[in-house]
């Protein structure tokens, strides 16, 4: 059961970014892909409804991590402390965009939304991204599973990669998201950006793969995996040419699943890699709960996820429609006079 | 300061922020939902009207609340990854089930119900809003779960090998009593807050004249829901003072400033003094058996004092103090108790003005009304303080300290730039929220939205 929950932690962190993923690639992009502010507000709305949901799955895996494997849980958010710290800010300033954005008419109060929305969407998925990474080269780690190193240790190259990578795929998948689900202008800046972003994922991507095998030592040649990966992205290119926007979805979707799984998959049966001592390595075994907590958490899953999926589905389906200037609420702007009072 | 230190204050700081918005959320998508069931039932545009308007006020608050939450997940690992090896195998399974039944409830349909204007069924529609307050008090009801497990350990066994706890019965961690009344009494603590804020809100309009007869109708749903609210939180709040005074007898003695055993035990309504070890503050009125009622519901029952629990911990657990702030305890729990008082007459007194019909034009109620909303939040407050303080020097009663939960790893500089950090972040979203609500709530209520022709809102996108 062990093993269990190390896929579906892998699975909520894959699911996290498949989701969250073009939501953070939308916030990255709208600014760029919008230039109205009518633009801008269809281009947020494009993931209104959806976002929210699509960030509780890095909750659940978190909160999963410390329910099945606390060892791990314990040294992983104790060693990347000022990250999180950073990601966390990251998170809460693009949360409260969303919400607060609109409810000023003022160009100064839209535009530093704006910005806060589009660095926090760029700061989380590469944040993130360091964190997976030194999971795998290694952190200073001792015996005690207590973290020996400062805050600098955190930016180990290949965790900055990973970061870099993960935000690249970010950026293509919330393009192929805006091609999908808006109409006109913004469709095509979308779309334009789309395409002359695949071939630099797919270099950025060919690059993690080739590091990651280097870091695990299995040589330089890419996983067979990542190598789809690279073909998906480049697929993009044909696909969004020839208006198959869904499948381009689609291929930035596998492109993403992929690049978070093998990072999971490389790193079974650790959980945390030392790179003090390989017998200090946190692993699946040393840091997991009892079997009874597991076999709790198993029922618990088994009852609530699926039915998590299907919601969350039906929301996609509620929504499918592409959205245009023409569906935005009409916003206040004025207060009303006997309001005005004080504002 | 150690890290000790300020990783104590900023989890302390950093949770009261985060229950200033959860129970409006919890409150107030309850009432939201009562008012949006009202239009589906009679069709009345005022009803749509007023979902719409206290709905604005419900999102604004949530989206505050669920920010300020995602940093207490973290802050777990973060600051106490001793504690959360520890603990992790009992205490991480309610955060992982709140995650999975309530989390992801709430954050879909709030989407769901925002956008889902004109383009859900009515029917379907409405179901998305109970489900968001279906959610959010399943979040309350898992976090209670795990926070009671501290106050009262249950359900557990200690691993021989690792030293780390580890569930062993999950009905036990359920059906806990501080669990099952302490979540009732939070549940209650928000529907009093809900209740209030949309009392306050209806009762400045009211003053206005504005929309009286739209408005009118709100003051009397909050005025009927915060009067048992209100009165059930102060008797369910009595009772988990009894059952706290069989489990955590410390933090009821501290509660009380009881530093010697007595039987019969008079309640003190004030004192003064009563900080840093003062054995002998000044009680003002003291009422005599109270005190041994409200702490084991018998006349003449004892309550045993905090230098007695002291000596007897010593024995049990070895040398230190055990002895909680008495100050916090004392004005924590008179805060939250005496104030619960207030808001009950003034639901009453409100109650009694809607009988007689008088109370659209009662100005110095509505006044009263008005600034009365800050009480909840001063309440909720003081509640936790009462219980968390009340828990130290332990992190999990007779298990762990506090002390001995800290993480290791971090240094107190660390620290000390996390939680300058979230200050200030939390202080400037506090200034935005704050102007917000003020915003939405003092703004002219508005006309009917665009319907269709089957009289539903017409869809559209809102950020």
């Amino acid at each position: 059961m062990q093993t269990l929950w190390f896929i579906l932690i892998a699975l909520f962190f894959t699911g996290f970014f498949v989701l969250e993923g073009f939501d953070f690639g939308v916030g990255i992009l709208h600014m760029i892909v919008g230039r109205t502010d009518d633009e801008r507000r269809v281009v947020i709305n494009t993931i209104g409804p959806l976002w929210d949901g699509n960030e509780v799955w890095l909750i659940v895996a978190g909160a999963a991590m410390f329910a099945a494997f606390p060892g791990w849980y314990a040294t992983m958010f104790s060693s990347l402390y000022l990250a999180l710290v950073l990601l966390l800010v990251s998170l809460i300033l693009r949360g409260v965009s969303f919400e607060y954005r609109g409810r000023r008419a003022g160009v100064r109060w839209r535009r530093t939304w704006d910005w806060l929305l589009t660095v926090g969407s760029v700061l989380a998925p590469l944040l993130i991204g360091v964190a997976l990474g030194d999971l795998l080269v290694g952190l200073p780690i001792d015996s005690a599973q207590e973290y020996t190193g400062s805050f600098w240790n955190l930016l180990t190259p290949y965790g900055v990669f990973t970061g870099l990578t993960l935000v690249t795929i970010c950026v293509l998948h919330g393009a192929t998201f805006i091609t999908l689900k808006t109409t006109g202008e913004i469709r095509d800046r979308a779309a334009a950006l789309a395409r002359r972003a695949a071939p630099v994922t797919a270099v950025v991507i060919l690059v993690f793969a080739t590091w990651t095998q280097l870091t695990i030592n299995k040589g330089v040649v890419p996983s067979l995996v990542s190598v789809g990966a690279v073909l998906a992205v480049l697929a993009v290119i044909w696909l969004i040419r020839e208006g198959h926007e869904g499948s381009a979805f689609a291929m930035t979707t596998i492109a993403m699943a992929t690049t978070v799984l093998t990072i999971f998959a490389d790193l079974y049966p650790r959980v945390m890699v030392s790179s003090t001592n390989p017998d200090y390595n946190l692993t699946v075994a040393n840091t997991a709960a009892g079997p009874y907590a597991l076999k709790v958490m198993t029922v618990v899953a088994v009852v609530f996820f699926p039915l998590v999926l299907v919601y969350q589905g039906w929301t996609y389906y509620v929504f499918r429609r592409r959205i245009s200037a023409a569906d935005l609420e009409e916003q206040h702007h004025a207060p009303a006079a006997t309001a005005a009072a004080g504002d | 300061m150690t890290n000790l230190d300020l990783a104590r204050l900023q989890f302390a700081t950093t949770t009261i922020y985060h229950f200033l918005f959860v129970p409006v959320t919890i409150g107030l998508a309850f009432l939201v939902a009562l008012l949006q069931t009202a239009w589906h039932r009679n069709g009345d545009e005022g009803h749509l009207r007023l979902t719409k308007f206290f709905g604005a006020l419900l999102v604004i608050n949530i989206a505050i609340g669920v920010v300020t939450g995602l940093v207490q997940e973290f802050q777990f690992g973060m600051n106490w990854s001793t504690y959360s090896r520890f603990v992790g195998g009992v205490f991480g399974a309610p955060l992982a089930m709140e995650g999975l039944a309530a989390f992801f409830l709430e954050s879909t349909f709030l989407g769901l119900w925002v956008f889902g204007w004109g383009r859900l069924s009515r029917r379907v529609h409405l179901a998305t809003i109970w489900a968001v307050a279906l959610g959010a008090a399943l979040s309350a009801l898992f976090i209670m779960a795990a926070n009671s497990w501290m106050q009262h350990p249950v359900g557990y066994t200690i691993d021989q090998q690792t030293g780390q706890a580890q569930l062993s019965n999950i009905w036990a961690v359920m059906t806990n009593p501080v669990f099952i009344w302490g979540y009732i009494h939070v549940i209650l603590a928000a529907l009093v807050t809900g209740s209030m804020v949309m009392l306050a809100v209806s009762a400045w309009h009211l003053r206005r004249r504005s929309e009286t007869p739209v408005f009118h109708r709100t003051a009397v749903l909050s005025l009927v829901v915060l009067a048992p609210s209100a009165l059930f939180a102060i008797m369910v709040g009595s009772h988990l003072g009894v059952i706290e005074t069989t489990y955590q007898p410390m933090k009821i003695a501290a509660a009380e400033a009881q530093w010697t055993t007595c039987q019969p035990c008079s309640f003190s309504v004030f004192q003064i003094g009563g900080g840093n070890r003062d054995e002998t503050p000044t009680k003002i009125i003291a009422i005599p058996h109270l005190l041994s009622v409200l702490a084991t519901d018998s006349w003449n029952g004892q309550v045993v004092g905090m230098n007695e629990l002291n000596a007897q911990y010593q024995q049990q657990y070895g040398p230190g103090d055990y002895v909680p702030n008495v100050f916090i305890q004392y004005w924590g729990m008179r805060v939250m108790a005496y104030g619960g008082t207030l808001l009950l007459l003034l639901a009453v007194v409100g109650l009694w003005l809607l009988w007689r019909k008088r109370l659209d034009a009662a100005g110095w109620f509505l006044r009263i009304a008005i600034w009365a909303a800050a009480l909840p939040f001063l309440m909720n407050t003081a509640g936790w303080l009462l219980t968390e303080s009340g828990r130290q020097p332990w992190i999990v009663q007779g298990l762990q300290k506090t002390k001995d939960g800290v993480s290791p790893s971090v240094g107190v500089t660390t620290v000390a730039i996390s939680l300058g950090v979230f200050v200030l972040l939390y202080a400037v979203l506090g200034v935005v929220d704050g102007a917000l609500m003020f915003r939405y709530g003092r703004r002219q209520l508005d006309p009917v939205p665009p319907l269709d022709e089957q009289g539903d809102p017409v869809p559209a996108m809102t950020y």
